[in-house]
């Protein structure tokens, strides 16, 4: 049934800090090694040692640059499903295999019954869902649904694969629909956003921006610039204004 | 995103095969309907075989085609779903119709099924345009004018085969060549105020939104998570240069509108040894001229996703 149900009291999904990722790739690796035997899987890949290799993974992680000049900073960006409350991908699907879990939330797709017509990719803008080309039908994060419930393992592992291999604690998992949940204090704290909200979808997870430098560049360049090289300067002295340019940082 | 040749053909020639039950159907109510037998025969086979064409080839597009009879189901919310279950209603109104125009069967409530052909027929071809119509994340689709323009182009092209067809079997009364005139240059006109409708179109969502940063300025992207193109740039990230998309706009207008209008004024005004010459360059520039502009709607529509990947503003 793709009509979507009442809201859920309960709204698990994720918080991903933008301060901390270091763009590492550990949570989308570690999703794509968990998913290829989980819920949804295999998650096959195409042409995987050819010249055009590609495949389904559920989680993306991009690097992207920010800001001009001086104030120009990287930011790492991880990419996945939102779970969002309003999922015009799961009213578009024509045959009730995408689905949106009254209990909690998930957004899932039943993949018996997905007739891979790809309308859900085109409804979701935050280019979440991806086909399987091996299997003729669509995939997407699943919360790890597999994990997060499953009482074989240890209390500690009962989260996303992706928060669980995250090296610097970037990304954490929780109950957003509950006010005083960890993460929804997190969000409270960080001024954690949502993504387009202008889109409607009502995305559950959220996004922590990355923190004000301590040290902004246009504060400071008076005391530690190095001195000005001219065209003329010769090749030590250049080095030396690259050097202390490096180690003033 | 990317023009699907299945879908193209599905959308193409549905929307054709139903524009001519919704003139065969008016023919009938306004007793226009030509005597020649064949010509009805003829009529109903290519309509019914255009509808049926095109939806077996939507199913090209599909991963798991054998599970197709689940896409009935989720009509309460899907317009796709609505769509599929309208197409085979329609069927049920379009062979009462044709059992009664061409075999003499059910012909007392003849003018009932004409009626019913013309709602269900309609009502599809609308279904197929908000399929393309809801998604919130084309802008370029995400336009009221959308509907109006795939149920025009539904009824010049079918206005185009019914004349067509006409000529070569009958004689071709001047109000369906009327008609057929009258549906083309709506559909010119709709076509032409969809496109400056998408070039006059304010993007105003950028990188910096999508990645839920809008006080950073311009966010650009300076690795991309994979090597290769993966499903959601194969599948949504397919933009065609400006420059090209200009030139096969003026193709669309020639060969859909501009050749078969000019056809139908010949048909009007010179002697009838000429009209199967004309009704057969009016179909087949037509047909030339629909693929043309669907193949345009597709690759010049921008996704939204296309943020993360490089495009600077949606």
């Amino acid at each position: 049934m793709t009509s979507l149900p009442a809201p859920s009291q309960k709204k698990l999904g994720l918080v991903i800090d933008l301060d901390t990722c270091v763009g590492c790739q550990a949570c989308a690796t570690s999703c794509k090694e968990w998913n290829t035997g989980g819920f949804s899987g295999p998650l096959s890949d195409q042409d995987p040692y050819g010249a055009d290799p590609h495949g389904t993974w559920l989680n993306r992680v991009h690097m992207y640059e920010a800001g001009e000049g001086d104030d120009t900073r990287t930011v790492n960006f991880p990419r996945s499903c939102l779970h969002c409350e309003t999922p015009a991908c799961v009213t578009v699907c024509p045959t009730g295999a995408s689905y949106k879990r009254a209990e909690d939330g998930i957004v899932l797709v039943n993949p018996d019954t997905c007739i891979g017509c790809k309308l859900c990719s085109w409804a979701c803008p935050y280019g979440a869902r991806e086909y399987d080309y091996a299997d003729g039908t669509m995939k997407k994060c699943t919360l790890c649904v597999d994990r997060i419930y499953n009482e074989t393992l240890e209390p500690e592992d009962r989260q996303p694969a992706c928060v669980r291999a995250c090296p610097t604690g970037a990304r954490h998992f929780g109950d957003l629909g509950d006010p005083t949940s960890a993460v929804s204090q997190l969000v409270a704290d960080r001024e954690g956003v949502a993504l387009m909200p202008e889109l409607g979808y009502n995305p559950v997870n959220r996004y922590l921006p990355p923190r004000e430098r301590r040290n902004a560049p246009s504060a400071d360049t008076t005391t530690t610039a190095a001195p000005a090289v001219g065209t003329d300067a010769g090749v030590v002295d250049k080095f030396f204004a690259w050097a202390d340019k490096a180690l003033t940082r | 995103m990317h023009p699907a040749y299945s879908v193209i053909f599905f959308t193409t020639a549905s929307g054709a095969g139903y524009g001519l039950l919704v003139w065969l159907g008016l023919a009938e109510l306004l007793g226009e309907m030509p005597s020649n037998w064949w010509f009805r025969f003829m009529a109903f086979g290519l309509a019914t075989g255009l509808v049926v064409a095109g939806l077996l080839s939507s199913t090209f597009h599909l991963g798991r085609p054998e599970r197709a009879l689940n896409a009935f189901s989720q009509w309460r919310s899907s317009w796709l779903s609505r769509e599929g279950v309208l197409a085979v209603a329609t069927f049920i109104p379009v062979a009462l119709f044709g059992l009664a125009s061409v075999f003499g069967l059910f012909v007392d409530a003849a003018d009932l099924w004409a009626v019913l052909t013309i709602i269900f027929a309609l009502l599809t071809v609308w279904c197929t345009s908000m399929i393309y119509n809801s998604l919130t994340t084309i802008r370029a689709w995400n336009d009221q004018i959308v509907p109006p323009v795939y149920i025009a182009l539904a009824l010049a092209t079918g206005g185009i085969l019914f004349c067509g067809l006409t000529t070569l079997m009958d004689n071709l009364g001047a109000g369906a060549i009327w008609a057929a005139l009258v549906a083309i240059i709506a559909g010119w006109i709709l076509k032409v105020l969809y496109w400056s409708r998408l070039d006059g179109r304010k993007l105003t969502l950028t990188t910096a939104d999508a990645i839920g940063l809008p006080k950073l300025g311009r966010v650009r992207p300076i690795e991309s998570p994979h090597s290769q193109a993966n499903f959601v740039m194969r599948e949504m990230g397919y933009t065609v240069g400006r420059r090209h998309a200009d030139r096969l706009r003026t193709y669309t207008v020639i060969g859909l509108f501009v050749i078969p209008a000019l056809c139908c004024l010949a048909l009007l005004a010179l002697p009838t040894g000429f009209a199967p010459l004309f009704g057969l360059i009016a179909i087949l520039s037509a047909a030339a001229g629909v693929l043309t502009e669907r193949w345009l709607f597709f690759a010049e529509a921008q996704h939204v996703v296309s943020l993360y990947y490089g495009a600077e503003a949606a």
